[in-house]
């Protein structure tokens, strides 16, 4: 076969990709008050500059635990879009003061992917962020981008974790305070620094009881001057304890038993251990981040186009190690909660597998299989989460991990007996919200992509039976399959 | 050759079920890898399986129903394949293919659309009809690559990561050591299975080795309801249904990139999860609400050619090269058989497998790159 070069590969990417529909000096994505902030500061000097937040989020995504991790004790009310929308607007007046300054703002929109060409890209025409609403995703590019994602719960698993009623204090604090729209009544919460204590009087406030806190450390851990607050509302914290199991039916969570053998009745369970820094678009894009304990994580470093801004930039440093508070009560729960305990809810993975670095249940476990665990895994290198969660399964699941990231590099790290800040963070994806096919697709595609797309390089010597090399029908294949980079 | 040692360059799943093969004649197998087993395309590809245009397919189709067995180590391989055609012109294509296999004696049935209904419940009518390969296959990459590492552990061999090679020692004509920046390994023999970063290690013993590399790209979406037969693309898409469920799929546009002797800067993926994600909502429309939940990229290596690159030099003679270009995960059972005789009867026992050789390559011009368009974006 005599092939003519024609110095291009037609399947090769470049100048068929989609366009950016719309360029903004500034994108700010996150309408809290540092985004908002930050919106305003770029405008008032001078730039376009847009804003966009993914609340309210709709029903079925807060199911599935985004942005914070609801556990389910929504009312019907966070159903209803219009009412949500409202709720935001009413709940951040700024947000009315951003768009009379100019500066354009869309709620309901998700940032899911940021993209600049960098190590192993340069294809991207543009700087591009992956916007997406209800109804369809789009890629706006930008001159700078400003991360305003603030902070998501950190999740713990124990006993009936796994069941509606067990959330986050953010997730709370976001039903009580923005949306009016919390179902349960009589909460525990977990932790004691000023967190869960800032919670426990918002549940107050709120009308809500508060059947105590639990504290795994020996003493409170959060500022006096709150704890104090919590003593005059008559609050008990239970101090050197941790939950052994939550018991439910059919609403989910009905009771907690702690370490200490008391059972307290609740239909709510508030992890309330600490907030983690949403970094998953900074970290989807390889964007530098470093782990900051006093900070509540790993936190972006920032670059050229990309700044970040408020909780997402870190927690503010009151000299409280959020890392090593969060590895006492794993370590102290893995202690007293059955090796069976689900650590991975989308997967079911238990952290008896998680540690045997076993396979799903769908598969068979071969005495070979049975017979390697970390422990074996080690003596090969390094414990990576992104090499378990293959194995095990566990962060792979609907949620992207937003329930069991950190707790899986916790437990790595204190069976490998290493310092949490030498495990590798699992890496984030882009979408870095779960979005459905259909709104993802690019249904506007130019048609030079469809032109140029092969299912793989399209190379034409590459998947022509070895028998017919030489033969006419190598000739045949390559007319009928190919139009690549040969005339 | 048994008692003697190899060492394997390169951590893949190439390289690691050539020792797996090496270790189960007896051979003392070391294993190098720069990272972790199986990080690079090995473990971010589409677990095709179907290989039918290479010497090595009889091998591969062999090989794989009994790869759990032999490895004792899950790697989810499943049977056949159906591609269905969603425009005129993927029917005209498949419907070639398919005349060409029946010609080979591959089994293969054409399916209308309501054939293709009924064997993809995730499938709608807006298709032209399908293509069932009952041959072939697909199965777990990462989960196979861990299996190939543990199993030629089990029979003895080492793996060791985290330990880039960084070059040769070499008398009498052959190579005596690999080196890394921490510990010099003598061998009998060596195999060098480091894809994207062959041509600079190669050309430390002085041998040109044409590869060039590419970026390409895979979406997963959350699990969708399962299918009978999880080996369903086609649209010019490539990929499966996983056992857990989830739709895994990529095509579409690569990138060629530059990567150096420490292999891939990064793997970012880009807005193409778009086009993904649209081609995957039209092949299976009835999953289209289900949620993308990753996107990733990877890079892979390809000849000139696109056919793999499986031989022994003459100049060292113990060192075997093996580049799968593009299609190294499914063949892998078969390469690693291949590799094996190369190094120890240099011979290949059970298929002809001069096409894979180098000497192909002895008229390929200088700027073979440059003609195909294969240069990274300026």
């Amino acid at each position: 076969m005599e092939l003519n070069f024609t110095g291009t590969d037609l399947c090769a990417v470049g100048g068929t990709r989609s366009a950016a529909e719309a360029n903004y000096d500034v994108v700010v994505v996150g309408a809290g008050p540092s985004g908002i902030a930050a919106a305003l500061e770029a405008k008032q000097a001078g730039a376009s500059v847009l804003l966009v937040d993914e609340n309210p989020v709709s029903g079925a995504l807060m199911g599935n635990d985004v942005p914070l991790y609801f556990g389910g004790r929504m009312t019907a009310a966070t159903q209803h879009s219009e009412r949500m929308l409202e709720a935001v607007f009413m709940s951040m007046p700024a947000l009315e003061e951003a768009m009379e300054a100019g500066v354009e703002l869309l709620l309901g929109t998700c940032a899911w992917g940021v993209y600049r060409n960098g190590p192993g890209v340069q294809s991207l025409p543009e700087r591009v962020v992956g916007l997406a609403d209800a109804e369809r995703s789009w890629l706006v590019g930008f001159g700078r981008i400003v991360l305003a994602t603030g902070a998501r719960d950190l999740a713990l698993a124990f006993p009936g974790w796994n069941q509606p009623g067990v959330m986050g204090a953010g997730a709370l604090q976001m039903l009580l305070t923005r949306y009016d729209a919390f179902a349960g009544r009589r909460i525990l919460i977990l932790g004691s620094h000023d967190l869960a204590l800032e919670t426990a009087l918002i549940a107050v406030e709120h009308g809500l009881e508060v059947a105590g806190l639990v504290e795994v450390r020996a003493a409170p851990q959060g500022s006096a001057d709150l704890v104090a607050r919590l003593g005059a509302a008559g609050i008990a914290i239970h101090c050197s304890a941790v939950i052994v199991s939550a018991k439910g039916g059919i609403d989910g969570v009905e009771a907690a038993t702690l370490t200490t053998g008391e059972i307290i009745a609740c239909d709510t369970i508030c992890v309330a251990v600490g907030l983690v820094p949403s970094i998953e678009l900074v970290d989807a894009m390889h964007g530098p981040r470093e782990l900051d304990g006093k900070r509540g994580g790993y936190v972006p470093r920032g670059e050229e186009y990309v700044s970040a801004v408020g909780d997402c930039a870190g927690l503010a440093d009151s000299g409280f190690d959020h890392v090593e508070y969060r590895m006492d009560w794993v370590r102290a729960l893995a202690s007293v909660c059955a090796p069976d305990t689900i650590i991975c809810q989308c997967e079911d993975v238990t952290r008896a597998d998680l540690i045997g670095v076993q396979p799903p249940n769908y598969l068979t476990r071969p005495p070979a299989m049975c017979a390697r665990s970390l422990e074996t895994l080690l003596e090969d290198g390094p414990a990576n989460p992104d090499q378990i969660k293959r194995l095990t399964r566990a962060g792979m699941g609907v949620c992207q991990g937003r329930r069991c990231r950190d707790q899986v590099a916790m437990l790595l790290a204190i069976e490998a007996g290493q310092p949490f800040g030498t495990i590798p963070l699992a890496s984030h994806r882009a979408p870095v919200r779960p979005l459905p096919m259909k709104i993802l697709a690019d249904w506007n595609e130019p048609a030079e992509m469809e032109a140029a797309w092969d299912v793989w390089f399209g190379i034409p010597t590459q998947w022509v039976p070895v028998q017919d090399i030489g033969t006419p029908y190598e000739d045949e294949h390559r007319g009928m399959l190919y139009t690549g980079m040969y005339e | 050759m048994s008692g003697s040692e190899v060492v394997i360059v390169g951590g893949g799943v190439t390289g690691l079920s050539a020792g797996w093969w090496l270790a189960r004649s007896g051979v003392k197998v070391t294993v190098l890898d720069k990272f972790i087993v199986g990080w690079e395309a090995s473990g971010r590809n589409g677990g095709g399986a179907s290989h039918y245009s290479s010497p090595l397919f009889d091998e591969e189709q062999r090989l794989w129903p009994q790869m759990d067995d032999l490895l004792g180590y899950p790697t989810e391989h499943q049977k056949e394949r159906i591609l269905i055609a969603m425009t005129e012109r993927q029917w005209e294509q498949y419907r070639f293919v398919a005349e060409r296999h029946r010609r080979l004696d591959h089994p293969v049935e054409v399916l209308d659309v309501k054939q293709v209904q009924d064997a993809v419940p995730l499938a709608g009518d807006n298709c032209f009809g399908g293509v069932h390969y009952k041959f072939g296959g697909h199965a777990n990459p990462q989960r196979s690559v861990q299996a190939y590492a543990w199993a030629l552990q089990d029979l003895g061999g080492t793996i060791i990561q985290h330990n880039p090679v960084t070059g040769f020692e070499t008398a009498g004509g052959k190579v005596t050591a690999v080196k890394t920046a921490s510990a010099t390994y003598g061998c009998d023999a060596v195999v060098v299975a480091a894809g994207p970063q062959i041509p600079h290690l190669m050309a430390q013993l002085g041998v040109t080795i044409p590869l060039a590399s590419a970026r390409a790209e895979m979406i997963v979406t959350e699990p969708a309801p399962m299918m009978p037969l999880g080996g369903v693309d086609g649209h010019k898409l490539y990929g499966r249904q996983t056992l857990r469920g989830n739709l895994a799929y990529g095509g579409g546009p690569h990138e060629w990139i530059d990567v150096d002797e420490t292999g891939p800067a990064a793997r970012p993926s880009t807005p193409l999860a778009r086009n993904l994600a649209r081609r995957l909502a039209e092949l299976l429309p009835k999953a289209a609400h289900l949620n993308v939940i990753r996107s990733w990229a990877g890079v892979i290596e390809n000849s000139p050619d696109g056919r793999p690159i499986i031989d022994r030099l003459t100049s060292p003679d113990n060192v075997v090269v093996a580049s799968m270009s593009g299609v190294g995960f499914g063949l892998s059972p078969a390469s690693g058989h291949a590799i094996r005789d190369l190094v120890i009867d240099e011979a290949c026992s059970f298929a002809d497998i001069s096409i894979l050789g180098l000497s192909r390559f002895a008229g390929l011009e200088a700027d073979w790159r440059e003609q195909r368009g294969w240069m990274p974006i300026a």
